[in-house]
């Protein structure tokens, strides 16, 4: 017997869809030309209306096919700004990597449980600037529980990075610090790199190094 | 609840023939954590964030862009075979010639006026989705000399949760540069081939478009001694 043409088949190969290779799909770099499609114009932005977090100077305008701002209406909370640098081995600034963000609103509620804020997404994407920074504009988050310390939840991206990062971001003199089952799992002499530190008119600053001697400390999820 | 960590097929920060890797990887290992509401909820609303659906890129311009005419399609879903429904993938590549759109791409090959390379799209409630776009040709890099990356497409997925976090690259069959690619080979054998995905002739549309299949797998949720009980939600 034989098989018409019309529905003849290449034999299948040791690829995405055999299933004795199922399991998650493992991870690859953003590489160094992900501008023009991931960080839009407002994405650092959770408060506003500004075009914070993209970059398109890099690329032509008229390929510029994200979305055009977050609109979120004003969200309940102290408006603060997240800054800091993201530096290599050698402290030298990384112009290709980008920032995401979760977080809870000012009463602690995640975007999408029950009585959580409307006006605010708690997610953000910042795409660093040649000099290595990055900067949010967002709400002062609330505790998400009992013995839990205010923080928020980052991702780090780049040209290097196989693997996304993880970490989180802590807030200097926040009362909690202390008991929340976190930071309290990461070791005394490394806390420091997940605590931003104050510079008055809510801007904390906290500065990301991928490797060397202060290295940010980075979680197995 | 808390979601499983990454399974064997994961590849390490550190992957020296990878050069950049060398100086930007954590040297060292990620400390393992509780996880808690922070890491198992996660973002939605795609439209408030990065924009409404485009699974088309060959239609954002006013003409056709040059390459060959490919169908993405598969299913996003957790390493338990659930799918993940209402998640957005986003897209981005180089067009038909290896060249990004993007001013930092040095390479000479030909901008093609009618292709941009980004896209996004959302997976329906069995998890599928499916996009339109060129082939991605292959192109040149300062890695070490002579170094070519294989044809891909950039993947970036939310998933459900902060710790269902994905970004990865689809790969073509058949490609030879996939096998002596630093970036793919960070990934140990088999799993690279999770990576490669598969020319299907029932997603091949007659007189129109080459297509290839392509499920995405995310973690999955695990009870774990580490769970944690939160009581005040
Ligand atoms: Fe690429």
């Amino acid at each position: 017997m034989t098989i018409d043409v019309a529905d003849r088949r290449p034999e299948p190969r040791v690829d995405n869809q055999d299933p004795a290779l199922f399991g998650q799909t493992p991870s690859q770099t953003v590489g160094p030309f992900f501008h023009y499609g991931l960080p839009w114009k407002g994405g650092a932005d959770l408060v506003g209306q500004s075009d914070m977090g993209a970059r398109p100077e890099l690329f032509p305008e008229a390929h510029y096919v994200l979305n055009q701002s977050s609109p979120t209406g004003t969200p309940v909370g102290a408006v603060i700004e997240l800054t800091g640098r993201v530096l290599d081995g050698q402290g030298a600034p990384v112009p290709d990597a980008m920032i995401e963000i979760w977080q809870a609103d000012a009463a602690g509620r995640y975007a999408g449980e029950p009585g959580s804020d409307p006006h605010f997404v708690g997610f953000g994407r910042a795409a660093t600037a040649e000099d290595g920074s990055y900067r949010f504009r967002t709400i002062l988050p609330g505790a998400i529980g009992a013995g839990h310390a205010p923080h928020v939840a980052l991702s780090v991206f780049g040209r290097g990075l196989i693997k996304r990062l993880a970490t989180r971001l802590y807030f200097d003199g926040q009362a909690g610090n202390e008991a929340d089952p976190v930071l309290s799992a990461v070791p005394v002499e490394r806390r420091a790199t997940l605590i931003a530190t104050a510079s008055g008119d809510g801007v904390w600053t906290l500065d990301i190094a991928l490797q060397g001697e202060r290295e940010t400390v980075f979680f197995d999820l | 609840m808390s979601y499983a960590r990454e399974d064997a097929g994961a590849p390490p920060s550190l992957f020296p023939d990878y050069g950049s890797t060398r100086t930007r990887a954590p040297l060292q290992p990620p400390l393992r954590v509780p996880q808690t509401r922070t890491e198992t909820t996660g973002p939605a609303g795609w439209d408030r964030l990065m924009g409404p659906s485009l699974a088309d890129l060959t239609t954002q311009h006013g003409g056709v862009p040059q390459g060959q005419r490919i169908i993405v399609t598969g299913r996003v879903l957790d390493e338990d075979g659930r799918a993940v429904p209402d998640t957005v993938m986003e897209i981005w590549q180089a067009n038909a010639a290896g060249r990004y759109i993007h001013g930092k791409d040095q390479w000479d090959a030909p901008h093609d006026p009618n292709f941009t390379g980004a896209g996004r799209v959302v997976t329906d409630a069995e998890g599928r989705y499916r996009f339109v776009t060129v082939r991605p040709g292959a192109y040149p890099w300062g890695n070490h000399r002579n170094a070519w990356r294989p044809a891909h497409i950039h993947l970036s997925l939310l998933g459900p949760a902060f710790a269902t976090r994905l970004v990865t690259q689809l790969y073509f069959p058949d490609d030879p540069l996939i096998e002596i690619d630093p970036i793919a080979n960070a990934v140990p054998m088999p799993y690279r081939q999770r990576m490669v995905a598969r020319f299907d002739m029932d997603v091949t549309e007659p007189n129109w478009a080459l297509g290839y299949r392509f499920d995405v797998v995310l973690k999955g949720r695990e009870q774990t001694p580490f769970e944690e009980d939160d009581h005040d939600h």
